[in-house]
């Protein structure tokens, strides 16, 4: 990696840095939300443990799924807001007119999402864990794998719906919030997959997440974790990255060859 | 031609290509041509205009020029550098300022040309970008967020972002529209002096036809995508029996089929 790519990489981390430093409205959601989440299914689950007669412990389960979702969610999120900058303040023609590469334009983003995911899995963290009594030590190591995963499939996510958006213009900004809300339920965050009707389990398989809380529930209720799911898992979580890498490549391409970099706002030339 | 004059004053420019080199350049949106076959070239120390009415492809041929418009057809070089097939080289030579892109608002001036100095790999960032805020006036307005300065200020901000990279190849679009007589005036000298001490080469399009006059060396007429008219804008006029280069604009602009392209 070469000092000019993590320098112009560089750059969109620290456009990130200095609008998160000046306005409460970004800075603020990167750990509300995620912390109303955890008080709220908190609370359920300590309620869920008192009156089940199961002896299941709905925190290691239950919160312990919301706690992993949310760092799915943010992790696109952190991705598709670093580049709706650029769409919200009519960025591209400066931005893509300057010798910036698609591969640096991307690193920023994923960068950025890093650190932003970073503070907000933090939070998650530290109130599931002092108020809840969540212990990630009961995942073991397989925590790293579990997060790693969930990290991968996040920014190919969000890369993919970076591409949908320069694809279709600024408002189809309102396809990409509610994407985890869509994956969420044939993902099994919350219910084993063999819940789900069979043409949902097939949807469920070549979601990378849903090998995370299928192992995760395993773990909790001491059955035998399935490796080679996770193995699968993280292999469909890398080819959704390369896919969505070579998706948002494509869109660009043709945004080049329409002229939508230039007149963004026009939203369609094609 | 003034460009080619210059050059042969120079011997020790002589071997060096154009600044910029723009080859039987074509573009097409289904059936309407918005630029039909436009070649010519920019030298250095050169201030080139791209003169024509509104929709003539002036703003076209400057997006392909900076890589975020495909042509349907032809070559863009800048420093002898393909545009197409070795982008990022040939942009680091380059950069603009337009009305229509102004920089990020809800960045401080500071920040934004720190943001764009590393994109454009500039070294010794900090000073470069102390320098650029002296010149153009904008050191009081280091950490005002560019949203708020008036159209005059951004378009300062905007000129100190196309300088950052010192580039051998500047596209100012526009650049003095929101500017009053006296700053526009400051901001001509100032676009001068920087080609005519950095060996660079201005691509420059203005509908103020008093300050392309007064600024450039070669002018280029281009309607209905194509360069209808060249050369030394205070002979044109003349040539083409007007009195002005304002009347030979619109003669052109009215009639531009009653003129064979060049």
């Amino acid at each position: 990696m070469t000092t000019t790519f993590v320098r112009r990489s560089g750059a969109i981390v620290l456009r990130q840095a200095y609008l998160m430093r000046g306005s409460v409205a970004r800075l603020v959601p990167l750990f509300a939300w995620v912390a109303v989440d955890m008080v709220l299914w908190g609370f359920i689950t300590r309620y869920l443990n008192d009156v089940s007669k199961a002896g299941l412990n709905f925190v290691a389960t239950l919160l312990g799924a919301v706690l992993l979702w949310d760092f799915f969610s943010r992790v696109m999120q952190g991705v598709t807001t670093a580049f709706l900058e650029d769409v919200w303040s009519r960025n591209f023609l400066n931005l893509f007119a300057t010798p910036l590469s698609i591969g640096e334009y991307l690193s920023g983003l994923i960068a950025s999402s890093i650190a932003t995911s970073s503070i907000g899995l933090a939070v998650m963290l530290v109130l599931a864990t002092t108020i809840f009594g969540l212990s990630f030590f009961s995942y073991g190591i397989l925590l790293v794998p579990f997060l790693a995963l969930l990290f991968l499939f996040g920014i190919a996510l969000g890369i993919a719906a970076c591409a949908i958006v320069l694809w279709l213009g600024p408002a189809s900004e309102w396809f990409v919030w509610p994407i985890p809300a869509v994956v969420a339920p044939f993902a099994g965050v919350f219910y084993p997959v063999s819940t789900l009707p069979p043409w949902m389990q097939i949807v469920a398989r070549l979601l990378p997440p849903s090998a995370v809380f299928e192992d995760m529930r395993a773990i909790v209720l001491g059955r035998a974790v399935s490796i080679l799911e996770l193995c699968r898992g993280g292999g469909l979580a890398i080819a959704y990255l390369a896919l969505a890498c070579w998706f948002f490549t494509r869109v660009h391409r043709r945004a080049v060859r329409v002229g939508l970099i230039a007149r963004y706002s026009a939203e369609n030339l094609g | 031609m003034p460009g080619v004059r210059r050059l042969r004053d120079m011997p020790e420019t002589v071997a060096r290509p154009p600044v910029l080199s723009v080859t039987r350049l074509r573009k097409q949106y289904g059936d309407i041509v918005a630029v039909d076959g436009v070649s010519f070239d920019v030298g250095r120390n050169e201030i080139v205009g791209l003169l024509g009415p509104n929709g003539a492809g002036k703003t076209t041929v400057i997006n392909m020029i900076l890589g975020v418009l495909e042509p349907s057809s032809g070559s863009i070089a800048i420093e002898g550098i393909d545009v197409r097939s070795r982008r990022t080289e040939a942009l680091a030579h380059t950069n603009f300022a337009a009305v229509y892109a102004p920089l990020p608002g809800n960045l401080t001036v500071a920040q934004n040309l720190r943001i764009f100095g590393l994109l454009y790999d500039v070294k010794d960032l900090s000073a470069r970008a102390d320098r650029l805020m002296d010149q153009f006036e904008l050191r009081r307005f280091k950490d005002v967020r560019c949203g708020v300065l008036s159209s005059g200020e951004q378009t300062r901000v905007g000129l100190a972002k196309a300088l950052l990279n010192a580039p051998t190849l500047l596209l100012l679009d526009e650049p003095t529209a929101s500017l009053d007589p006296s700053a526009a005036r400051d901001v001509r000298e100032r676009i001068r002096q920087h080609a005519a001490e950095d060996a660079v080469g201005i691509l420059w399009t203005s509908h103020n036809m008093y300050e392309v006059e007064e600024v450039c060396d070669r002018v280029l007429f281009l309607a209905h995508g194509k360069i209808l008219l060249e050369g030394d804008p205070k002979r044109l006029p003349a040539e083409h029996g007007q009195k002005t280069l304002e009347d030979l604009f619109v003669a052109v602009a009215r009639e531009p089929l009653a003129i064979e392209p060049r």
